[in-house]
């Protein structure tokens, strides 16, 4: 049978190095499979996290040859076996051990956000109605496995840890399935602009490119949020009645 | 003697899928304090593998639905040994579950007339699944963990439970340790919600994830609980056969429900070949008035793929065995022949199932729309678990609540398909209510530090055995052996060498050892899953034993035939004192006139 080589980073807490490990390959197996087979035969205490193994969960997010993927839907037989395989852990978030980051900021991003608020029902017997056509966008975004990939390859959080002034892609996401979905009534337009610092995306589009779900993270999500929250800023109505009233205008 | 961190809840829930967030939702909403406690990241558990939809009688798409025809589906499917009062609630209180959580924010797909759509499936009379395309566990999880995010609940991630406490009694607190960092917890709390899900990785093909170790379970036979229905165990029919790292991943019964059908290596529709007595009356004739029912045709009766899952698994395994399998010793589900009927067919099935789509075409170079899928069975699901008073789901032991998979009862010998989301946020909410009404008439006691301490000791015994058994290896032929001769088919001699198995690898778990750390330590916590496995695969071989006939997800080869005498029993399984495990039955429970009346009715 078939061996190929990967290179896993191991340690903790930062400190840590790649490791070679060569496995048998075979029909149809996944990156996550091969970590599996080196777990349990060469490595017990290879730290890794996974759940479902089927993309539907996300949590065996990790850079394979650099690129963030979910380890359990990248198949090898999409890889160079010929070189050697390198898996290391996503390199935005703090370093546990092995493969393990610790992911606990996006938890404590999302309480952050004003939860769904409905409207009042639209029929007595407390339902709502709403279009498929409505809803089409936003369960587009309701999609989202929250496998962080994109909060990993987002530049504003890699390269700036900005974490405390930018939710990330997530999260605008998120967001933006709150924002546009037919019941709610909030208005979270300011606070995306003062809190959760929808402007310091420039849209490079990183996050749409390795979403697994396919999710068009920029163009349907990010941008038509950034362009309502300026419409919202700059609406000179909106800054009249601010000059009127002494309220303060825009968010 | 270790150090633990302790922490007090009025209310500890354990485990965070559906039932879990549910009942947690519930307790905090009830003013006590809740905690909740899962093995992986919020909002990873394996509710979110939930594909079909959620059952519940909204009559949205056919307006003869109702509970009285939901309750009546159930327990047909379940072969009347449910408990027949949770399947009466269980189908009263759907509709009102599922419309809470569209108040909070899920976005289910919708009819013309803008309500929420529903989907035919197995055992289904009327079309009764609410779901979003093909991922609605997804669904369902991320809104139940949205919203609970705001309601005060203290969220303890990656935390996996060891042992239960008892005082007095009654529960009074459990010890637990984070993964991360291997160290100890102490909760302390007035009751404890047991929402662990299942066993399935006690079996090699399994669409289920590595949390599913029977943890649930196990804790509650260890504080002395009674189990119950343990014999039965749902292998799904369709789960993926081919390539062989991804056998056993789930391939949704919507497929069939959106008009996908099951063929043989013969281009035969052998599901039409052997349709069950009491199901006769309910199923499509001709594959032409199946075709009808999946269009919408209110005179149709569903099509012979949609009979109940048991059956269709044991019809997959006879093709199998006969020699009219597939190449990779399943069988053929096409949906893309509804191309033959329908326009834009390619379309509509990315649409209504985009997950398998995405799922074949990605793990299997297979394009559903285009080719046929090769499927077979896989362990999914455990009817049995933790005995529950039906309207409280308290277990036998008082403070101890149990809803979702790790709860038997609703189910009965088979699950029918959808009757799962709806039972976790139906009984999770139940759970959650009366573990606060509980903890609210009831002071904190102290677990006894020796208990404790013991636990500790115990759990981190591998690591005095660096040279032990290989903790992987020892599960690895745990599930081969529970494939093999506690599986699908079922003969007394292969059961009683599984009993005698289990003993040898009790043994071999007992020397397991693991190197490195304490810190994110995989071997570890697959060493500490192991006694686990072995508690349920015991309860589990012991019940299929003790059953001598064939009941819906339990078949045994000896005893062929429904026994009628065993309609009227469950079997439970407790701890005797000596620590063996002793098997009893006990009548069904819950059954009314009014029930039977409406069993009769809609015969």
């Amino acid at each position: 049978m078939a061996q190929a080589t990967f290179q896993i980073w191991r340690g903790e807490h930062g400190d840590g190095q790649f490791v070679d490990f060569r496995t048998e390959v075979s029909e149809g197996m996944v990156v996550l499979d091969a970590v599996h087979q080196i777990q349990a035969t060469q490595a017990t205490d290879l730290a890794v996290r996974w759940n479902c193994k089927a993309g539907k969960c996300g949590s065996c997010s990790a850079e394979i040859n650099g690129t963030p993927k979910l380890m359990c839907m990248t198949r090898l037989d999409q890889l160079d076996l010929t070189e050697p395989v390198t898996i290391e852990p996503m390199r935005s978030f703090p370093h546990a051990r092995d493969l393990v980051t610790d992911v606990s900021w996006n938890f404590r991003v999302k309480p952050q956000i004003r939860p769904f608020t409905p409207r009042a029902p639209d029929a007595a017997d407390g339902t709502w109605r709403m279009e498929q056509e409505d809803v089409n966008r936003v369960q587009e975004f309701r999609k989202c496995i929250e496998c962080f990939l994109c909060q990993d390859v987002c530049h504003v959080l890699r390269d700036h840890h900005l974490h405390d002034e930018f939710v990330g892609p997530r999260y605008l996401v998120y967001a933006a399935a709150l924002e546009m979905h037919p019941l709610d009534v909030l208005d979270r337009r300011g606070e995306l602009r003062l809190a959760h610092g929808i402007g310091y995306c420039n849209i490079t589009k990183c996050c749409t490119t390795v979403c697994p779900e396919g999710i068009q993270i920029t163009d349907n999500a990010i941008i038509p949020l950034k362009e309502r929250v300026m419409d919202h800023a700059f609406d000179p109505v909106v800054k009249l009645y601010g000059l009127i009233t002494g309220k303060i205008a825009g968010p | 003697m270790q150090e633990f961190q302790t922490l007090d809840h009025d209310v500890i829930v354990i485990g965070a899928g559906g039932a879990g967030l549910r009942a947690a939702i519930e307790a905090a909403a009830h003013g006590v304090s809740v905690g909740l406690v899962c093995k992986s990241l919020l909002g990873k558990a394996h509710t979110v593998m939930a594909e079909g939809g959620i059952a519940a009688a909204l009559a949205n798409v056919d307006e003869r639905d109702g509970w009285e025809v939901h309750v009546t589906d159930t327990l047909r499917g379940g072969q009347y040994v449910n408990n027949w009062r949770m399947a009466e609630l269980h189908a009263k209180e759907a509709p009102a579950r599922v419309r809470e959580l569209e108040a909070w924010g899920a976005v289910f797909d919708r009819t013309p007339d803008g309500r929420i759509l529903q989907r035919n499936f197995g055992g289904h009379r009327y079309p009764r699944l609410a779901h979003v395309g093909d991922r609605t566990g997804l669904e369902m999880i991320r809104t139940l963990q949205d919203h609970g995010v705001h309601q005060g609940i203290d969220v303890h991630m990656e935390v996996t439970v060891l042992a239960l406490y008892q005082r007095e009694g009654r529960v009074c607190g459990a010890l637990a340790y984070d993964r991360e960092r291997g160290r100890f917890r102490l909760f302390r709390a007035k009751a404890i919600v047991l929402a662990t899900g299942g066993i399935g990785r006690a079996y090699t093909i399994t669409s289920n994830s590595w949390e599913y170790t029977g943890d649930g379970h196990a804790l509650a036979y260890h504080a002395g609980a009674a189990l119950q229905d343990m014999e039965f165990v749902q292998f799904h029919p369709t789960g993926m056969v081919w390539p062989p790292s991804v056998r056993g991943i789930l391939v949704t019964e919507g497929v069939r429900g959106e008009g996908g059908i099951l063929v043989n290596s013969q281009g035969r529709r052998f599901m039409f070949d052997d349709i069950p007595e009491n199901y006769r009356a309910q199923t499509a004739d001709t594959p032409e008035e199946g075709w009808r029912y999946v269009l919408g045709d209110k005179e149709a009766r569903r099509p012979a793929e949609l009979l109940t899952r048991d059956h269709v698994a044991r019809c997959i395994v006879r093709e199998v065995r006969e020699g009219r399998g597939s190449p990779h010793g399943g069988v053929f589900l096409d949906i893309a022949w509804i191309k033959e009927r329908i326009p834009n067919a390619a379309d509509h099935i990315k649409k209504k199932l985009p997950s398998m789509y995405h799922q074949f075409k990605q793990l299997a170079d297979i394009d559903i729309t285009k080719e046929p899928m090769e499927v077979g069975p896989t362990t999914h699901y455990v009817m049995g678990g933790v005995r529950v008073d039906g309207d409280t789901q308290m277990s036998t032991v008082p403070g101890l609540f149990a809803a979702g998979e790790v709860a038997a009862g609703l189910h009965g010998a088979n699950r029918l398909g959808g009757n799962s989301l709806s039972d976790l946020v139906v009984f999770g909410k139940r759970a959650g209510e009366f573990a606060a009404r509980f903890a609210k008439e009831h002071t904190a006691l102290e677990p006894d530090q020796g208990e404790v301490n013991q636990t500790a000791r115990e759990a981190l015994a591998p690591f005095d055995r660096p040279a032990g058994e290989n903790p992987y290896q020892v599960q690895h032929a745990l599930q081969v052996m529970m494939q093999d001769l506690v599986g699908i088919v079922r003969r007394e001699e292969e059961m009683a060498r599984a009993v005698d198995g289990l003993e040898t690898l009790r043994q071999r778990a007992n020397r397991a050892g693991v190197t490195g750390n304490r810190e994110y330590n995989p071997g570890w916590h697959t060493a500490l899953d192991l006694p686990n496995l072995l508690t349920v695969s015991e309860a589990v071989a012991r019940s299929a034993i003790e059953r001598k006939e064939s009941r819906g997800g339990h078949f045994r080869d000896d005893y062929p035939e429904k026994d009628a005498a065993w309609g009227s029993f469950n079997l439970l399984v407790q701890r005797r004192p000596d620590g063996g495990m002793a098997v009893r039955r006990e009548p069904v429970v819950g059954v009314t006139d009014e029930l039977t009346r409406l069993v009769e009715k809609y015969k």
